[in-house]
């Protein structure tokens, strides 16, 4: 954990921006002319993950270097849950950042990654306070909410989002006893359960991530607390990529002012189709506890 | 006495419990009406690409630069002192309020990010523990330019008349010492 002050500094570097999906060097360029602060290269985005139903693997190195050739702000990349010896290859070839991520196919079924003894900084995913303490505890240094990649449909990332809101709202009221009866329950050291407790907060960055689809969306999610947004499949699978990018980072910025949102809603084609929970075989965010 | 934070992008929030703790009031600045409402401005850390982009976008660049000609004290912190450098990788830079050269990312990627021990004689302090992230590396290019702090030969914090900027982020420590200097400028 040497490198931990460093890189939870580095993830506050993230904040009130937006990290985008991208699976090649001319959508590398278009994230980071809209105003991206960060981009995730991956080979496939969720949407087409899940269509296409087979396993899905960390990308191409050579895939993954082409965008960190391309462009000047940080490179995320995807890791499969569990699979350290993924997240070992991304660290040597010097990758920014490192998500352990539900969208591709679970390495381990039982651990996740043992983040600490890696110098690269980690984002993983959560669904309520529990998952997020166990991740912070591995050693992420940034979390988010797992929502349902590649769906368009932003209810589970607001239900995640609420989830962990209301966890934290919680522990304020606890004595002692209740505190440690939690920190068993969730699996979690109870002075990094009292950390949190005196913050309010997560003692993390925490993102909102997973059927982002529309400025309104990512405004949402910003009024409901998140420090910034990461968008995957809502860019690229809606019609006009590049504005639907720019419209995005600048309800990022101008969440709290609902005549601007106007301003930047208008006139953006379709944004990507979405689906309902009730169609999905596969429920992403089911995937690493 | 208000105190400005450059809210486009970034870490400007992290400024916050310093200026709290010195008792200042403060105001998240995202258009030139913000501008106006201010004694001093911090430009944050965070991606310098997308602060750019949005201080032009928004109309706020020359009005800025205005304000800092006009005596406005302003602090870059690491992607801000990018913002207010006269060169960027050689090329003209945003705002180009302080006559430094500067290269971004010159020390590395994440995985190259340090954490330095450095002297600050302006606050009698030694073994200062400077964070620095995908740092930016300065050159001095006019000799009005004071160097309070060097890593290496490379100044890590700058100042010129009432801008000052710093390739470290000293609002990730617990000390306010540079928050206190930024508001005696």
């Amino acid at each position: 954990m040497a490198r931990e002050r460093l890189n939870k500094g580095f993830a506050e570097m993230f904040k009130n921006g937006v990290i985008m999906d991208v699976t090649n060097v001319e959508q590398s360029r278009i994230a980071e002319e809209a105003g991206a602060c960060a981009v995730m290269a991956l080979e496939r985005v969720p949407s087409d993950i899940r269509s296409d139903g087979q396993v899905a693997r960390m990308s191409d190195p050579a895939m993954i270097q082409s965008i960190m050739d391309a462009v000047t702000i940080p490179v995320m990349a995807k890791v499969r849950i569990g699979h350290f010896m993924e997240a070992r290859i991304l660290q040597a070839m010097g990758v920014d950042f490192v998500d352990e991520s539900e969208v591709l196919t679970p390495a381990d079924e039982a651990r996740h990654v043992d983040k600490s003894q890696f110098e690269v900084p980690f984002v993983c995913g959560a669904r309520n306070l529990g998952e997020a303490l166990r991740r912070i505890d591995e050693g992420a240094v940034m979390v988010r909410t797992k929502g349902e990649a590649g769906t368009g449909n932003i209810v589970n990332a607001v239900t995640h989002s609420r989830a962990i809101t209301e966890e934290l709202q919680a522990l304020k009221g606890m004595d002692e006893h209740q505190l440690s009866q939690l920190a068993g329950e969730m699996r979690v050291p109870i002075l990094l359960v009292k950390e949190t407790r005196d913050l309010g907060r997560l003692s993390v960055v925490n993102f909102a991530a997973g059927g982002i689809a529309t400025p309104a969306d990512s405004a949402l999610m910003m009024a409901m607390g998140s420090d910034g947004v990461f968008v995957g499949s809502g860019i690229f699978k809606s019609e006009t990529p590049a504005k639907m990018a720019h419209a995005i980072v600048q309800s990022v910025i101008h969440y709290q002012d609902p005549a601007k949102l106007v301003e930047i809603s208008k006139g953006l084609g379709s944004a990507m189709i979405g689906l309902e929970n009730s169609a999905l075989d596969v429920k992403m965010a089911e995937r690493g506890v | 006495m208000k105190v400005g934070l450059l809210g486009l992008q970034g870490a400007f929030l992290d400024h916050i419990p310093h200026f709290d703790h010195l008792g200042v009031a403060h105001t998240i600045v995202r258009d030139n009406k913000g501008l106006d409402e201010i004694d001093c401005l911090v430009i944050p850390g965070g991606e310098s690409t997308v602060m750019s982009k949005f201080l032009k976008e928004f109309g706020m660049l020359s009005h800025l630069k205005d304000c800092i000609a006009g005596g406005m004290p302003v602090w870059g912190v690491c992607a801000g002192s990018i913002l207010l450098a006269e060169t960027v990788d050689g090329e003209p830079g945003t705002l180009g309020s302080l006559p430094i050269k500067i290269t971004r990312n010159a020390y590395g990627r994440q995985i190259d990010s340090r954490r330095h021990l450095i002297d600050i004689p302006l606050f009698g302090r030694h073994d200062f523990q400077a964070v620095f992230i995908r740092a930016p590396r300065i050159e001095v290019t006019d000799n009005k330019v004071v160097v309070h702090a060097v890593l290496g030969e490379d100044p890590v914090f700058v100042q010129k008349g009432s801008v000052m900027a710093t390739t470290f982020h000293p609002e990730l420590n617990e000390d306010h010492q540079f928050h206190e200097y930024f508001l005696s400028l």
